[in-house]
């Protein structure tokens, strides 16, 4: 696992020397030029990304330890041990129903749009008429933000102004629903609008996997009377483990990051809690806890840094062979 | 890619499958493009208009909202302070993450596989779980006047870019120099023998190969980068400095009266994104799937 600590060694040692040079060097002043380039070529986006990517993810691991209010000096930090994790699962109300709404929004985007998502690129992964504007239609949400997301499906949910109520009302006298406001439904009516950007970005991986498919292995299927169905669970299926892995990584990330969507339509409150916004109204909020946000993070990046693994190693093997 | 291209195909008889399937597929992505249309509808209509009627009317067709939504959402100051971090952050990244992959395919044997692990699970971190330290870290390095307003790094539009810079640097150093690896290393050998020192052998033989990949990556790091809410909201205050994804949340409170207000401000907004979508979805998707087809 890349940790933190490990991970600040390689900058600093010096550039690895030049691959057995097979010809005799011209000019040594050339040779250190070249050295000092290949170290700054390094050197600089190393420096970039532990500095401001994995040391603050060290320091908020340490921070998670501590009480401060992030403000005053650093010798106002107070350590209290475990005492945030403590609270966080004891006297923390919202950090409860975060953690669940943050399981259901990945079993969620397991379920439906990632299922949906490979249906459809097995559908479109063939020669047919106007298979392409298919394509280009499913991916469309892919390129919009979760935040801007939220206000275009505001304009479906909205309890007056929306589309469904004014639709629902048709058939019914029933009282309007506020589709982002009711904290029993809320999740779910997210949901549709994250699914609906989630099943397009899954389309696209899978179309790209199946595309990646020897297509012999198809033939040989059919060859031995396999019919499509049975193609693609005993051959196809299979033979896409790599992309699989990084559907499910994908997946747990994109569950796991999901903040703006929530963010803009309530701050991520009253049904929609979610430990990314939790974490982000506990440090730039009014109270500024900053030691028990710390430990709201941590609980973040311990789940990430699992699947982050999983996630790393695999890709590098591919990339290796 | 159609049928139409495959005479074979035309020539047989459109077997019950295939229309169930086009049933399936055209309904699917009616369903699919409908809120996005229903956006687009909306802006073009007049509040009066559909207040008195409803929204499940047709009529009272207007440019106004646009008109509105570019003024009193104070458009043109957003879209520029997005303008303003988009650009140096995709060169930025693109040149360092290409300088990075480079050394790591070409030099450094030994570091190889442990940076680019490092590299790229640092993109894939949760942005919070880096906020309070680097939110210190931000406000603690002081910065001359004439670079940032705000004396610091925190709340200064060169912080933004920074962050992006060394949270996408990741996934770009992995991608090129998977595309790099797979030059044969005669080129280099060749600019060895004609004297080309470390760094001309990057600028003027390798970089001109990568120009695909660098397409690819560059639309993505555009839409993700405009894309971007929480950084912005974490990093800066001043409401003038925030980039337009972000400058939403300020728009709510204007927008969420008037709801073809909203549409004609969602439509303006997601408009770098949709030209993107439009004219360059070859190297979209390319980008999409480079990290992952690999795997």
């Amino acid at each position: 696992m890349a940790s933190p600590g490990t991970a600040a060694a390689p900058p600093a040692a010096p550039p690895p020397p030049e691959p057995r040079p097979r010809r005799p060097r011209t000019a040594l002043r050339h040779d250190r030029a070249d050295r000092i380039s290949l170290a700054l070529m390094l050197g600089v986006p190393a420096l970039l990304v532990l500095g401001l990517v994995w040391i603050p993810a060290a320091v908020t691991v340490v921070l998670s330890f501590t009480r401060w209010d992030g403000i005053g000096g650093l010798d106002t930090i107070e350590w209290v041990g475990t005492q945030n994790y403590v609270d966080a699962a004891t006297i923390y109300p919202p950090f409860e129903p975060a953690l669940r709404n943050n399981l259901v929004w990945l079993l969620a985007l397991f379920t439906v749009p990632t299922l949906l998502g490979m249906f459809l690129a097995v559908l479109l992964d063939r020669e047919l008429r106007g298979g392409r504007i298919y394509q280009s239609v499913f991916y469309l949400p892919v390129v919009l933000s979760l935040a801007l997301i939220g206000f275009i499906w505001q304009l479906v949910y909205s309890s007056d102004q929306g589309l469904l109520n004014a639709f629902l009302a048709l058939f019914s006298n029933a009282p309007a629903v506020d589709w982002f406001g009711d904290p029993d439904i809320n999740l779910y009516a997210v949901l549709v609008a994250a699914g609906w950007r989630h099943t397009g970005y899954i389309m696209l991986l899978y179309l790209a996997g199946l595309k990646a498919v020897d297509p012999s292995l198809r033939e040989a299927a059919a060859i031995d009377g396999a019919g499509p169905v049975r193609t693609f669970t005993s051959v196809v299926f299979p033979a896409l483990l790599p992309i699989n892995l990084v559907v499910v990584v994908v997946t747990v990330i994109d569950g796991l990051r999901a903040f703006d969507i929530v963010w803009i339509i309530n701050r991520g409150r009253n049904g929609l809690e979610l430990i990314s916004a939790l974490v982000t109204s506990n440090v730039i909020g009014e109270a500024s806890r900053v030691g028990f946000g710390s430990a709201l993070a941590v609980v973040m990046l311990a789940i990430s840094l699992v699947f982050i693994t999983i996630y790393v190693s695999t890709v590098l093997r591919g990339a290796q062979r | 890619m159609t049928a139409t291209t495959l005479p074979a195909a035309r020539r047989r008889r459109i077997r019950p499958a295939r229309a169930a399937l086009h049933t399936f597929l055209v309904i699917t992505a009616l369903a699919w493009f409908f809120p996005v249309l229903w956006a687009v509808i909306n802006s073009f209509r007049d509040y009066d208009y559909t207040t008195v009627h409803g929204y499940l009317s047709l009529g009272g067709f207007t440019l106004d909202n646009y008109v509105n939504a570019w003024d009193q959402g104070r458009m043109p100051v957003y879209f520029l302070n997005s303008l303003v971090i988009t650009v140096p952050a995709v060169l930025l990244t693109l040149f360092l993450s290409s300088c990075a992959a480079f050394v790591l395919s070409n030099y450094s044997r030994r570091f190889n596989l442990v940076m680019l692990a490092v590299f790229l699970a640092a993109n894939l971190l949760p942005p919070q779980a880096l906020l309070v330290p680097l939110f210190r870290l931000y406000t603690s390095i002081r910065l001359p006047y004439w670079i940032s307003e705000s004396g610091s790094l925190y709340d200064s539009h060169m912080g933004i870019v920074l962050i992006h810079v060394a949270f996408q640097i990741g996934f770009c150093t992995f991608v090129l120099s998977n595309f790099m690896k797979a030059m044969p290393s005669s080129l280099l050998e060749a600019a060895r023998v004609d004297g080309a020192s470390v760094f001309q052998q990057y600028w003027k033989v390798v970089l001109p190969l990568c120009r695909p990949s660098l397409a690819a990556l560059a639309t993505l790091l555009v839409t993700w980068i405009y894309n971007d809410f929480f950084w912005a909201l974490a990093l800066l205050s001043s409401g003038d400095k925030m980039p337009i994804t972000t400058a939403l949340q300020n728009l709510q409170v204007s927008f969420f009266v008037d709801y073809n207000l909203l549409s004609a401000g969602s439509v303006i907004v997601a408009l770098p994104t949709l030209i993107v979508f439009f004219l360059l979805q070859r190297h979209f998707v390319a980008g999409l799937t480079l990290g992952a087809s690999k795997g």
